[in-house]
């Protein structure tokens, strides 16, 4: 039997074929590298109406900070909204997937989704993989049985909690919400009190910060507050900027124009014989 | 060590104007020892959208051998060139299904969009895009460039500031990392033409 000497695209899912050369250079004494984290702050709460999820808006890369500016609150559904710490690349995977596997079950039964499909979705990858797979979640929505929150962690353990918080900055968060959190709040108390708890996450934990984003989910109706806060603004920019009189030295340059792309005419007399 | 240090990098990619500029460094070593000064790491797609790839050195030209390869195919099949936040989708799933044993390989992806809007990209080594507005950076120089960048952009430069920031601020980045240097390989791409450009740089 032999090996074709093209790749075919594969099917989907992990692919091991690099795991043999990894391993042999990590026992060569070369250690791998770190992956994007999202350090974070990440919370929901349950307020008379519905769901309120809120994130920071920092990724790290080690001790860097490499984006200042990122979504932690990921959709999942028109009615169901995610927040994702741990290793950026499975937080993004792991909820893309599900959502396009929440949207197929939406066509194949004709009805809303709801939040405890997803999270059997999400707990059941998460807990195939024991772990491996990175991702702290919390999920949050309004189906047809009313408003739900719940926390899924990387083993692939759930709660189902009226507020819940997650990440490196979830005590500094829920510090606040155990203070201040009450049953009923209406939906301005709870985005004020969902933005306390993420600043608090923003100001206390290093691996938070940047901004605050606010997800605000009822039935029916949602409302994503991209930046609702942006308690760190950079006021230091110089206005003069950098000028550069003696410029760089250069040693080839070379011009290749581009095709103008041909605009194609819709002519309705040459087909028409 | 870390094995991003093995090779050594610099990449970094800038939005202007109506424009975008993507810049390497041309040193490919071997540990301390360099080997090249004429490495290539920034690679053409299509005509508006340029990849390069930091990392592992075989692993970077193993990864662009697959790209062009699912590139075109899509070019076969789709009759049209493939838009960058799709090439950026693409690039995310491939690295991605490698979680578990990865390609060392840390891209930036830059190329103009619909209406000649400038898009650029870069990812971690499993495919966690972070798409900036500003500037995304790369390589074992990622830090000085970081700070570089941060001090020097500014919002809608035309493409001739826009190459004197993006070269000052790579050239000022690989003199403070001992495994990048050697010159500067710079793209400026504007919706008429695309200017390639070799920068005199240290040797050292």
């Amino acid at each position: 039997m032999s090996s074709p000497a093209f790749e075919i695209p594969p099917k989907g899912g992990f692919s091991f074929d690099l795991c043999r050369r990894n391993e042999m250079i990590a026992k060569k004494g070369v250690n791998p590298p770190s992956f994007r984290k999202t350090g974070t702050t990440i919370v929901g709460l349950i307020f008379q109406d519905g769901v309120i999820l809120g994130a920071d808006t920092r990724a790290t890369e080690g001790p860097i900070v490499c984006d200042k500016n990122c979504e932690k609150i990921h959709y999942m559904a028109p009615n169901i909204y995610c927040c994702g710490a741990g290793t950026a690349a499975d937080t993004e995977a792991v909820t893309d997937m599900v959502s396009s596997q929440l949207q197929l079950h939406r066509y194949h039964t004709g009805r809303e989704s709801r939040v405890v499909t997803a999270l059997t979705l999400l707990k059941r990858h998460l807990f195939n993989y024991q772990g491996y797979v990175q991702a702290a979640l919390v999920l949050g929505g309004v189906d047809c049985t009313g408003p739900h929150l719940h926390t899924i962690y990387p083993h692939g353990s759930t709660d189902t909690l009226p507020f819940a918080t997650m990440g490196s900055g979830s005590l500094a968060a829920m510090a606040v919400f155990e203070s201040k959190y009450r049953e009923g709040l209406t939906r301005d108390e709870g985005v004020q009190l969902v933005s306390e708890a993420i600043c608090s996450g923003v100001f206390n934990d290093l691996g938070s910060g940047s901004n605050v984003d606010v997800c605000v989910i009822t039935k029916g109706h949602k409302e994503y507050l991209r930046n609702h806060l942006l308690p760190n603004p950079r006021t230091y920019v110089s206005s003069k900027g950098f000028s550069f009189p003696k410029k760089t030295e250069v040693l080839l340059t070379k011009i290749t124009p581009l095709k103008e792309k041909v605009v194609v005419i819709e002519g309705g007399d040459a087909m028409e014989e | 060590m870390s094995i991003f240090e093995y090779n050594g990098s610099a990449l970094v990619a800038m939005v202007g104007k109506n424009c975008f500029a993507i810049a390497s460094d041309r040193r490919l070593g071997v540990q301390l020892q360099t080997i090249a000064t004429d490495f290539r790491r920034i690679y053409k797609m299509h005509d508006r959208l340029f990849i390069g790839l930091s990392g592992l050195a075989t692993d970077a030209q193993t990864l662009y051998q697959r790209l062009v390869f699912r590139h075109k195919l899509y070019q076969l099949r789709e009759e049209r060139d493939m838009k960058p936040e799709t090439f950026a989708s693409l690039v995310s799933a491939i690295l991605y299904e490698k979680r578990f044993g990865p390609y060392f390989c840390q891209p930036v992806i830059a190329g103009l969009g619909d209406e000649d809007k400038p898009f650029i990209c870069t990812m971690d080594s499993i495919g966690a895009k972070e798409l900036a507005k500003d500037f995304v950076v790369a390589g074992t120089a990622s830090e000085s460039l970081y700070g570089a960048c941060e001090a020097m952009f500014k919002p809608d430069m035309e493409p001739e500031e826009l190459f004197e920031t993006v070269s000052q601020a790579l050239l000022a980045s690989v003199d403070r990392d001992c495994l990048s240097g050697w010159g500067g390989h710079v793209y400026v791409v504007t919706p008429t033409e695309v200017k390639e450009r070799i920068l005199k740089g240290r040797m050292d």
